[in-house]
């Protein structure tokens, strides 16, 4: 495995993702173009930003004329569910010189942190794996920032966009990462926690279903995984 | 620049601090952040939890319009094959390649 084998595997097993974002991409840039920002800060917004929910919800906030700290307060709820992302990846990146760390964190989005859970679960001491890491990030990051452009120049023609369902890849993808990880029944259970608490939550606004979602799955996670390990300890004893 | 101009260059710099500081924050502590086991046991729950709970609504309700526990549900059909195919065969791009041509099928196909 050389650095460049481990950025184009990274690359690659990213692409279901990044065939999944390309409609979003188009989507924003179309309604940058419609809306009051001016296009390239709708570009400037993808290039510096680089989270797409966020993005979205920005463009609805200045259209209903909301004032910078409720933007930036909106911002932080939002992407908050990307520093668990980050705590979650930390022990495989700590050890990597500081450049690499801001590098691997502004670049880190939901896509990616599902490709590293991924990779990590299968490869948990991968020397190369930042260069992996690095590759699923750049391959996002062009991708986002392409079809950012082509909504923007071009957005008008594609009106039926959201209905082709092209998001359905990174459902998949994500099923065939999460899968594999449900061998045991505290992961079960958590998983099932949250796809419950999610779905019911779904309507909660600024992403905090998720942030509840995530608490309720954990939380049940943990609860299975202490009460089994008291269970064994009553048994040796 | 006119006034709206700044302000909105603004927002977006400022948004992007803001994520930046979020997203990179505890990577750039590094080896600074030592987390107590308890919480590593809990962060080694969040991989399985965040990820259902991004795709569960989206295969339940693709539109947005309450449940749509259906056969006419081409997400669910897709996600019901990745599943059976990824237990069955544990394999990656199989299960990927399985739930996107099932959902095609059914989305242009079986519903057309």
């Amino acid at each position: 495995m050389t650095r460049l084998s481990s950025f184009t595997a990274g690359a690659r097993d990213t692409l279901p993702m990044v065939i999944g974002a390309a409609p979003f991409g188009v989507i924003f840039g179309t309604l940058v173009a419609a809306g009051p920002l001016a296009a390239w800060q709708g570009q400037l917004m993808s290039l510096s930003v680089f989270a797409g929910s966020s993005q979205f919800i920005a463009l609805g906030l200045v259209a209903g004329h909301a004032g910078l700290a409720v933007i930036w307060l909106t911002t932080l709820i939002v992407n908050l569910r990307h520093a668990l992302y980050a705590a979650t990846l930390l022990p495989h990146v700590a050890h990597l010189p500081a450049r690499w760390r801001w590098t691997l964190g502004f670049f880190l989005t939901d896509e990616t942190f599902a490709v590293m859970a991924g990779y990590y679960a299968r490869h948990p001491r991968a020397p190369l794996g930042h260069w992996y890491f690095l590759g699923s990030c750049l391959s996002m990051y062009a991708n986002w920032q392409l079809w950012t452009l082509v909504g923007l120049l071009f957005g008008a023609a594609f009106p039926q966009l959201q209905s082709l369902g092209l998001d359905f890849a990174m459902v998949a993808t994500f099923i065939a990462i999460v899968v594999p990880q449900l061998a045991s029944l505290p992961h079960f259970a958590a998983a099932v926690a949250a796809g419950v608490v999610a779905y019911l939550g779904q309507d909660i606004p600024y992403k905090l279903g998720l942030m509840a979602a995530v608490v309720a799955g954990v939380t049940v996670g943990m609860a299975l995984r202490r009460w089994r390990a008291g269970g064994l300890k009553e048994e040796a004893a | 620049m006119t006034g709206t101009v700044l302000i909105n260059t603004v927002m977006i710099l400022g948004m992007a601090a803001v994520t930046v500081f979020v997203k990179a924050a505890l990577f750039v502590l590094g080896d600074r952040v030592v987390f107590p086991p308890s919480l590593k046991q809990a962060l080694g729950f969040v991989p399985v939890t965040v990820l259902t709970a991004i795709i569960v609504p989206m295969i339940l309700s693709p539109n947005g319009q309450g449940l749509e526990l259906t056969w006419r549900n081409p997400q669910l059909v897709g996600a019901l094959a990745a599943v059976l195919v990824c237990v069955a065969t544990g394999k990656q791009l199989l299960t990927i390649a399985v739930a996107l041509g099932t959902f095609f099928a059914w989305q242009l196909g079986v519903l057309a």
